[in-house]
């Protein structure tokens, strides 16, 4: 799939802006501004980039409790997602769920999910209503390798293949399910070998290429648009951070923090885009309107109203329309 | 008005709520050429077609997900869950995921889908068929929760869920299956979410029940004609529960029994007998009692089964203990 200056450019300004975003929460976090617990998904951007750049704006996707990323991709409002971080009665959930929670029904994000594997399902109901409706819309579902070892992972592959459903299963293998590696975790060190019992298309990527990403991406993408049925993409990639902020990383060697600097999916994007020739002014105005946007939401979200005790009891039940 | 029986009355239900609204359908383990475990989807296949009556694989999680998920995205699913038991195995997608998901997008998603599962209780079914978890559900704020006891309430309070724009858990009851009613011939005729039904109306005592007992509880005030007026009250819905309607009861005749077939620790009677303890100590002139199951499971045998279920003698004896320990 060719990629043109400006579509390379597009999807760095998406992978910046949720790098910025990230390590932006993670100082918030970090400075006591934030409640709650958060999880950072810093070093997985290309995933979250190259998936969402062949989705349409109607099609669905759930994501995980490391979700930031996949919902500004996906055009998630980056005011809206930290204004729910700050538990601001302007956020995505009226400031009341916080940072795993973000939803937006005028994007097709059902919803980031604080239950490992709670997405799969809902994505694959989406499908499920594309189909009946006869809708070309397609469902995606973000997870990690840690929701590979859950029933509903493979009860979702049974059923997305049995019924041949619009549904992209993309998992970002970054072999570490919390604290636990994937040695200790899962029966096979190839999540897309899961594929195969369930005879639909598996694909292994480098996770960290989001040229890589949007190439397998688009294939699945269009198999599942054309009615062909479900696809199973996995991402190898890296968490930068711990699980959540505050983890000490002590499963985490400086040789493997080293290695995977070097495949920053930022760092190599950067030399793939003057490769394209992109200049490099170009480059940095992107990094520098990326930051001034992460900040003035930040601060906008900062001074925005806290969410109201009368808030309390709003959205519990919708009633009879 | 036409006399159908329990399950022929929920099969109407969803053959004309399907008719009314495409966007409904029908999924779940046997739901399609089957025709349900017990004949509730019987026909709905051949007159919708495959697309919107779906057999599942036994993947509980994942079917009432799927609901959860469709719903967000322009149907409004009614998935069976075969047993009310079998629940417990898609829990994570029922109280974490379908109740909260209206709250959790600020009100950006709403969920109208509909769970509907039998409660096998009194069918001799044994300990993982036979449970009475309707306080489980009603625990968790936005599910709606509800049970008829009679093919109208059956029918109309399943229409008025598959209406409903968040998610409801319809409970049905094996025991009650081929029981007639009387059923409205008005498609639009609903049952109310939230609106009790006053059996039976009395003078002396009120009690509270929902379910499989309310037949039983209809027997035992029948058998005390001659001695105490009773008020039976069905409650229908769960959660939201008519409050207003017991209240004003329980103001009225001094004495609350709460029946049903759950267990009594933490179970829903313990609900209503609080919040009566809150807003009518005044009015109340003997202790509220509660008649349910003892602390155990379900058991099979028949003999055992009837005597772990209130049954009408028991339920007679607390209503009269009732009335006789109380302040005149």
């Amino acid at each position: 799939m060719t990629v043109s200056a400006d579509q390379a450019l597009d999807l760095y300004r998406v992978m910046a802006t949720i790098r910025v975003f990230e390590t932006t929460a993670g100082s918030l976090f970090a400075a006591g501004e934030l409640p709650g617990f958060i999880h950072l998904s810093s070093g997985q951007e290309a995933v979250a980039a190259g998936v969402c750049s062949v989705l349409r704006r109607d099609d669905a996707l759930t994501t995980t409790h490391r979700g930031h990323g996949h919902c500004i991709a996906k055009g998630g409002k980056v005011f809206g997602m930290l204004a729910e971080l700050y538990g601001r009665a302007a956020g995505y959930g009226k400031g009341r769920s916080g940072s795993m929670h973000i939803a937006d029904s005028s994007a097709g994000i059902l919803g980031a999910n604080a239950i490992v594997g709670g997405g799969l399902p809902m994505a694959l109901g989406a499908a499920w209503s594309a189909q009946v409706r006869g809708e070309d819309r397609v469902a995606v579902a973000f997870f990690g390798d840690g929701a590979v070892a859950e029933g509903v992972f493979h009860e979702t592959l049974n059923l997305a293949a049995l019924w041949r459903l619009p549904l992209v299963l993309v998992c970002e293998n970054n072999r570490v399910a919390e604290m636990t590696p994937s040695s200790v975790h899962l029966a096979t060190t190839r999540v897309a070998d899961f594929a195969g019992p369930y005879a639909i298309p598996g694909a292994t990527v480098d996770g960290n290429d989001v040229l890589v990403v949007r190439d397998a991406a688009a294939t699945a993408v269009a198999r599942a648009r054309a009615g062909e049925g479900p696809t199973l993409l996995e991402c190898e990639t890296h968490r930068i951070r711990g699980h959540f902020e505050g983890d000490p990383l002590r499963y985490r060697s400086a040789e493997e923090t080293a290695a995977w600097a070097a495949r920053d999916p930022l760092v190599l994007f950067r030399a793939r885009l003057a490769e394209l020739g992109v200049p490099s002014a170009r480059v940095e105005a992107v990094d520098t309107e990326v930051a001034a946007e992460v900040r003035d939401a930040a601060a906008a979200a900062a001074a925005a109203a806290p969410a109201p005790v009368s808030s309390l009891l709003d959205d519990v039940r919708p009633g009879v329309s | 008005m036409a006399r159908l029986k329990y399950w022929q009355a929920i099969n109407q239900a969803l053959r004309e709520e399907m008719a009314r609204d495409e966007a409904v359908c029908v999924l779940g383990e046997d739901v399609g050429a089957p025709g349900g475990p017990f004949g509730a989807t019987k026909g709905l296949l051949d007159e919708f077609g495959a697309a919107r009556v779906r057999d599942t694989p036994i993947s509980e999680a994942t079917i009432v997900g799927a609901a959860l998920g469709a719903s967000m995205t322009g149907l409004r699913p009614v998935v069976e869950v075969m047993f009310l038991d079998f629940m417990t195995v898609a829990m994570d997608q029922v109280v974490n995921q379908a109740a909260k998901v209206g709250y959790m997008s600020g009100g950006h998603y709403r969920a109208p889908m509909v769970v509907r599962t039998i409660c096998a209780s009194g069918r001799n079914t044994g300990p993982q068929h036979a449970q009475n978890l309707e306080a489980w559900l009603a625990h968790v704020p936005g599910l709606t929760v509800v049970w008829g006891s009679n093919p109208a309430d059956a029918r109309g309070l399943l229409k008025s869920a598959i209406r409903d724009d968040g998610p409801v858990v319809v409970i049905e009851s094996l025991a009650e299956w081929s029981r007639r009613g009387e059923v409205a011939d008005d498609p639009d005729a609903l049952v109310p979410i939230g609106v009790a039904a006053v059996r039976r109306p009395g003078t002396d005592v009120t009690v509270v029940t929902w379910g499989g007992a309310v037949h039983r509880v209809d027997a035992a005030a029948a058998a005390l004609a001659d001695e105490v007026d009773v008020e039976v009250i069905d409650l229908r819905t769960i959660s939201p529960w008519d409050r207003a309607t017991v209240l004003e009861s329980v103001r009225r005749t001094g004495r609350l029994v709460v029946v049903h077939d759950a267990v009594a620790a933490f179970g829903a009677g313990a609900e209503i007998a609080a919040t009566v303890a809150e807003h009518c100590f005044g009015d109340l002139r003997a202790p509220v009692t509660r008649v349910a199951a003892p602390f155990a499971p379900s058991p099979f045998p028949p003999q055992l089964e009837a005597a772990y279920l209130p049954q009408p003698g028991t339920i007679a004896d607390a209503i009269r203990a009732s009335v006789l320990q109380g302040v005149r």
